[in-house]
């Protein structure tokens, strides 16, 4: 497991898994996630729009001086969806961005994985390469800023 | 007072569609795509993100390219667009301090735990023109080296611990609303909150003069770069239907904290106070200059003398916001034309009666 599963899947429970899937789904690229639903055996399963796939903003709040007071610091464009299938299972995409089909797929990939038949085979056919995909972007970026790390230890008297 | 007129229809589509033909330029030259401006004028995106106070960098580009680079036509484009959609809700406070750091400096500390990271930065830039960008090249690839440790506390914090820096503590009660200038007009007095939030998508110019007018000694508040840092924040909703918060992705954003004197006074020791800057996307000279801001503003808690417009809330909140002075100033070039008559015939009426009495001196 990379690091990006373990510091929050060390949470305990279902819904921490599931927190933490709804993560990484949201910032997984469409396609992935449409091959990763048309590759389900026996096909995407019929479900129920509960809010269908809509388009908005969510105010962003930060905090004074990072820990204080709460302040409004913008908006950002969401896109979410709730559907359920036959069995009652309810999935959520909530996605930064206008992309109203990929909350959708979120919210049908949540509803599989919380299935049984569907849920370890997804884990392991796109959580598990998605969540190492993120983790190696992260670990590229950091990887560049380590190059950029004043070290102030390093220089001696009389070195040039 | 603007007074409305009719007519003019043909003039202005044909004056738009000119408008159209200059902004794409000569045809010869390759047209410019919203996904280039995204990816090789990510500042300017970030500045329009920050100032239409709406975090989309695809729309920014697309309105920078509308608009054909003017940020404030580009900020407009965006505020207008930002009505058409219904609110969701709000986030949970983004945690700077698990930033997924680029960059991260202190003018404080040298030695900081986590070190001074300088990140893709223009600091110790020759600012000589860069030719080799005018012909086609290649660029250079980005050294790597064993990445950071994750943890990097934020350095006010590690001041805090000693008790030589006033800590940020949230109210005990968050069950109320936090003030949203978007939603309710402002009144004054208007609050940290309010004023962070009018600071945060204020036009970097003004916020920037007003900044450095604090330096200058109008509202001095000898301010230090405690920290700055930037890099991707997740954000969190909560979403009614799970019952937990979810994370929906992530934004870049830039935060800077300022190191003040404070003299104490009867209640509280001498200890450090902090201005606070949050921005979305790399601005780091807006995150500073928000910072001196912020602190200037905080001078009636703090028991300082006001001697300077950047320690006026109602002067710095009510002119931060640039689509606002751009409407108000822009208007004035809209037809007057009843407003001017009326004028003209007191000026013309003036006149003729001065004209008078000196005939009358005269006689």
């Amino acid at each position: 497991m990379n690091t990006v599963e373990k510091t929050e899947a060390a949470a305990d429970g279902p819904a921490s898994a599931r927190r933490l899937r709804l993560g990484l789904l949201a910032r997984a690229p469409r396609q992935m996630l449409a091959d990763a639903l048309a590759g389900v055996a026996g096909g995407a399963p019929a479900v129920r729009v509960l809010k269908p796939a809509e388009t908005g903003l969510v105010m962003v709040r930060g905090r004074a001086g990072g820990t204080g007071e709460r302040f409004n610091l913008g908006e950002m464009t969401v896109s979410r969806c709730t559907l359920s299938d036959e069995a009652g299972r309810i999935g959520v995409g909530m996605v930064a961005g206008r992309d109203r089909a990929k909350a959708e797929l979120v919210a049908r990939l949540d509803i599989l994985l919380q299935d049984p038949a569907h849920g370890p085979g997804l884990e392991r056919d796109l959580v598990a390469p998605l969540a190492a995909r993120i983790e190696a972007a992260r670990a590229e970026r950091a990887a560049k800023a380590a190059a950029t790390r004043v070290d102030f230890f390093t220089m001696v008297r009389g070195d040039v | 007072m603007y007074v409305a007129v009719k007519g003019g229809e043909a003039a202005i589509d044909a004056a738009h569609d000119w408008l159209a033909e200059e902004r794409r330029g000569d045809p010869a030259i390759p047209e410019v795509t919203p996904d280039q401006i995204a990816e090789q004028l990510g500042l300017a995106v970030d500045r329009v993100m920050a100032e239409a106070s709406l975090y989309d960098r695809d729309l920014a580009a697309l309105a920078l390219k509308q608009a054909q680079g003017d940020v404030i036509e580009a900020v407009f484009l965006l505020r207008a667009y930002r009505t058409t959609l219904p609110r969701f809700g709000a986030s949970m406070p983004v945690d700077t301090a698990a930033m997924r750091i680029d960059r991260r400096i202190s003018a404080t500390f040298k030695d900081l735990p986590g070190g001074q990271v300088l990140g893709p930065t223009y600091d110790y830039t020759h600012r000589l023109l860069d030719f080799a960008l005018a012909a086609d090249g290649e660029a250079p690839e980005a050294p790597t080296a064993e990445p950071l440790d994750p943890a990097m506390p934020r350095v006010l914090d590690l001041l805090a611990d000693e008790g030589l820096m006033e800590r940020e503590t949230p109210p005990a009660d968050e069950s109320g609303p936090v003030p949203d200038l978007t939603r309710e007009p402002l009144t004054y007095p208007a609050g940290r909150p309010l004023r962070l939030q009018g600071l945060a998508r204020g036009d970097e110019g003004f916020v920037l003069s007003l900044g450095y007018s604090t330096q200058r000694g109008y509202g001095r508040n000898h301010p230090f770069a405690g920290e700055i840092r930037q890099g991707a924040v997740s954000v969190e909703v909560d979403v009614p239907e799970l019952g937990f918060a979810v994370d929906i992705g992530d934004l870049v954003v830039t935060e800077c904290q300022s190191v003040n004197q404070f003299k104490g006074d009867a209640e509280r020791p001498a200890q450090f106070t902090r201005g606070y800057g949050l921005v979305f996307g790399r601005g780091e000279r807006k995150a500073m200059a928000m910072a001196l801001v912020d602190r200037a503003l905080r001078a009636e808690e703090l028991g300082e003398a006001i001697q300077g417009p950047a320690q006026d809330e109602e002067f710095v909140l009510s002119h931060a916001d640039n689509v606002e002075a751009s409407g108000f100033v822009q208007h004035l070039k809209l037809p007057h034309y009843v407003d001017f008559q009326a004028e003209l015939q007191l000026v013309r009426a003036l006149r003729a009666a001065r004209r008078d009495e000196n005939r009358e001196a005269a006689e």
